[in-house]
């Protein structure tokens, strides 16, 4: 090699070693970039998710809030490339998700973990609760023997299960045990980053408590990263630090989760938090409430401009003309309408 | 207000290859003309067979009506033959049910299943049948209900479907409407668009609803008189303020606390309610909740507590009310913002 090429070499390396430096400092863990996910259904495309631009910090709950159909359910599985991206970038620990191969992509497998939303289809019912979570382990050699066993039984301590159940298979259980061990299979492998695609929806709500809790603990113990979806409300303003609103495959608004619910910008996001049930009777009577007309368009023909503007109290004529950008308007709050540009 | 529906100390099994399960074990409550009362609970409290008994849709084999009485317009309604439980079904007491997608018929268009009922109810001709059907999806929102009549089920959406739902419900003018989760399957601005639509319903037909529900926020927006349920039995009843203001069964408080609500913003720990509900197989001798309830006592172990009167509209079965029973206080975050 001869000294230029070295030159630039090294030169090359300390730029890179600056760059991540600049990463670590904002301390992104999750970049998503202009993020599409189309689905072809004979002819016609469905535009699950049209274009996504957010990012995760590291020790944070992200919340994604939608109605069924908005694609937040989407973006998940295609940030863990269940779905292979349309286009744009994923960007994980300061690489594209979606270019990775071999043994990077292993660690990606290892570092990035999902809990579903359905506890009695997300364990094979064939499979001790004992191999189910050391499944994980397996695969990556972390713990054989002895270890892997004991690692488990840890694991089930840590998620409020015991030592009896490692022998049970999934049948045996309820749902709110039966997330707990998804939790603990997660949880194996020693993750970083943790979706969570609407963990709690399906269990009762003194379970749901119990959940949010054993989630909110696990995260402070081992400083996990949480993309928390969901489409009840409350419960995610509750566990998130950050909320992104999403409808019809765009985001519509981010905000931290605090601020979001004090002062929604966009028009869906206030029709929604206006929506929720609260659970007082002299709340109830006396609300203003925003009834949003009619039902989601469908994705495979979305309006033209803004998505929300066919059921938005608030249209303009430019709402149909233009697609709305998606800006910073104050500080850590985004949204995309015209209201605001 | 006259009571239009009363039932008293019902008790239903299902006979199953593994032994008795005990799903509604002595549930009393009345309804009123015009009103709206809850029954809330968790999954397996015996809610839904309440309901499904009260309608008679129920197998048997495998459920048994082990004992008490279901009264209806002078009826026992758990003693009438299925002729005559088939006038009263779908005329005199309707229902709507949790899941839009599964509870129309696929293959029928959307207004000949509205139809159905009228035409083998109230004996109109098929011209006339049509009318009133096209009447009952204009009336509860659906827009072009001409075109929409003759479409299947599948080319309307959720919301659509459960407005559908109630148009069939309701086209017979029924005294008791059974709402069994009709807006737990739907997105929250589709569940407000319906929950709205049956307040404005009640005010116009003024059938008195049994709404089924899990979902407290639902229950305070729509409902005058709360039922709790917990293991097949009633642990609190009472008028919606004081259930909400005033809950005096661990339970209870126990479900208010455990849900985060929209508008507060401080950061209170959720208070879960630990374990799961007993198993109904052998349910325990006692108080059900007592497993799981932080102020068991040792008699809440051995004795189910009697229904003491908090006041003339509210109910409670706990030992806590007892005189020798030690005071307890609701956590904060049960009793709201008060």
């Amino acid at each position: 090699m001869n000294q230029e090429n070295k030159i630039q070499a090294v030169k090359q390396e300390e730029l890179e070693a600056k760059k991540k430096e600049d990463k670590a400092e904002q301390d992104i863990i999750l970049d998503v970039q202009n993020l599409k996910k189309h689905f072809k259904i004979g002819r016609q495309i469905v535009q699950a998710v049209d274009g996504v631009t957010f990012q995760v910090r590291r020790g944070e709950t992200l919340g994604l809030v939608g109605e069924s159909g908005c694609g937040k359910s989407t973006v998940g599985r295609t940030l863990i490339r269940l779905y292979s991206a349309t286009d744009g970038k994923v960007i994980f620990n300061g690489e594209d998700v979606h270019q990775l191969k071999g043994q990077k992509l292993k660690e990606f497998n290892r570092k990035m973990q999902m809990i579903f939303q359905d506890p009695y289809a997300s364990l094979n019912p064939r499979m001790k609760v004992l191999d189910i979570i050391a499944e994980g382990m397996d695969i990556h050699g972390l713990a054989t023997g002895e270890e892997r066993e004991k690692r488990v039984v840890e694991l089930l301590e840590t998620v409020g299960l015991n030592k009896s159940h490692l022998e049970r298979y999934p049948h045996e259980f309820s749902g709110g045990q039966r997330q707990r061990i998804g939790i603990a299979r997660a949880l194996a492998v020693e993750p970083d980053f943790i979706i969570a695609d609407e963990p709690i929806s399906a269990l009762d709500v003194s379970i749901q408590a119990q959940v949010v809790n054993l989630m909110k603990r696990l995260q402070k113990e081992r400083g996990l990263t949480y993309l928390f979806i969901a489409h009840d409300l409350s419960m995610v303003k509750y566990i998130s630090d950050r909320v992104g609103v999403m409808y019809l495959g765009n985001l519509v608004e981010l905000a931290d989760s605090d601020k979001l619910y004090e002062e929604p910008l966009h028009p869906y996001t206030e029709a929604l938090l206006s929506a929720v049930p609260i659970p007082d009777p002299k709340v109830a009577k006396t609300r203003e409430r925003i009834i949003l007309q009619g039902d989601v368009p469908s994705p495979i023909n979305p309006p033209s401009g803004c998505r929300f503007r066919t059921r938005c109290p608030k249209v303009k004529d430019i709402c149909s003309q233009v697609i709305p950008e998606w800006k910073e308007i104050k500080e850590n709050h985004w949204v995309a309408c015209h209201l605001y540009s | 207000m006259s009571t239009v529906l009363e039932v008293r100390n019902l008790q239903v099994s299902f006979k199953t290859h593994g032994g008795e399960v005990q799903a509604v074990r002595g549930v009393s409550f009345d309804l009123k003309e015009g009103e709206t009362i809850a029954i809330v609970g968790e999954s397996g409290c015996g809610k839904s067979v309440t309901s499904q008994t009260i309608m008679r849709l129920l197998p048997s084999p495998p459920s048994v009506i082990k004992g008490g009485e279901i009264l209806f317009d002078g009826k026992d309604l758990t003693k009438v033959s299925e002729k005559e439980m088939e006038k009263i079904r779908g005329t005199q007491i309707a229902m709507i049910f949790q899941d839009p997608m599964t509870s129309l018929n696929p293959t029928m268009t959307v207004g000949s299943q509205i139809m159905e009922g009228i035409i083998k109810h109230q004996k109109m001709n098929k011209a006339d049948a049509k009318k009133k059907a096209i009447e009952m999806l204009r009336l509860v929102g659906i827009p072009s209900p001409e075109k929409r009549f003759n479409q299947y089920p599948h080319q309307f959406s959720g919301g659509m479907r459960q407005r559908a739902m109630i148009a069939i419900a309701l086209a017979c003018a029924p005294k008791v409407l059974i709402a069994d989760e009709p807006t737990t399957a739907l997105d929250v601005t589709i569940q407000a668009q319906i929950i709205d639509l049956m307040k404005d319903l009640q005010k116009k037909i003024k059938t008195s609803i049994i709404l089924i529900t899990h979902d407290l926020g639902v229950v305070a927006d729509i409902a005058e008189r709360v039922v709790v349920m917990y293991a097949g039995k009633v642990v609190e009843s009472g008028k919606l303020e004081e259930i909400f203001y005033n809950p005096k069964h661990p339970y209870t408080w126990g479900l208010l606390a455990s849900m985060p609500r929209l508008d507060q913003t401080s950061d209170q720990e959720l208070l879960p309610i630990p374990g799961t509900p007993p198993d109904l197989f052998k349910p325990p001798k006692g108080c059900p909740f007592a497993a799981r309830c932080k102020h068991a006592m040792k008699i809440c172990l051995e004795e189910m507590p009697d229904t003491t009167e908090v006041s003339s509209t509210h109910q409670v079965a706990c030992w806590l009310t007892h005189p020798m029973a030690p005071k307890v206080e609701p956590p904060a975050a049960a009793v709201g913002g008060e």
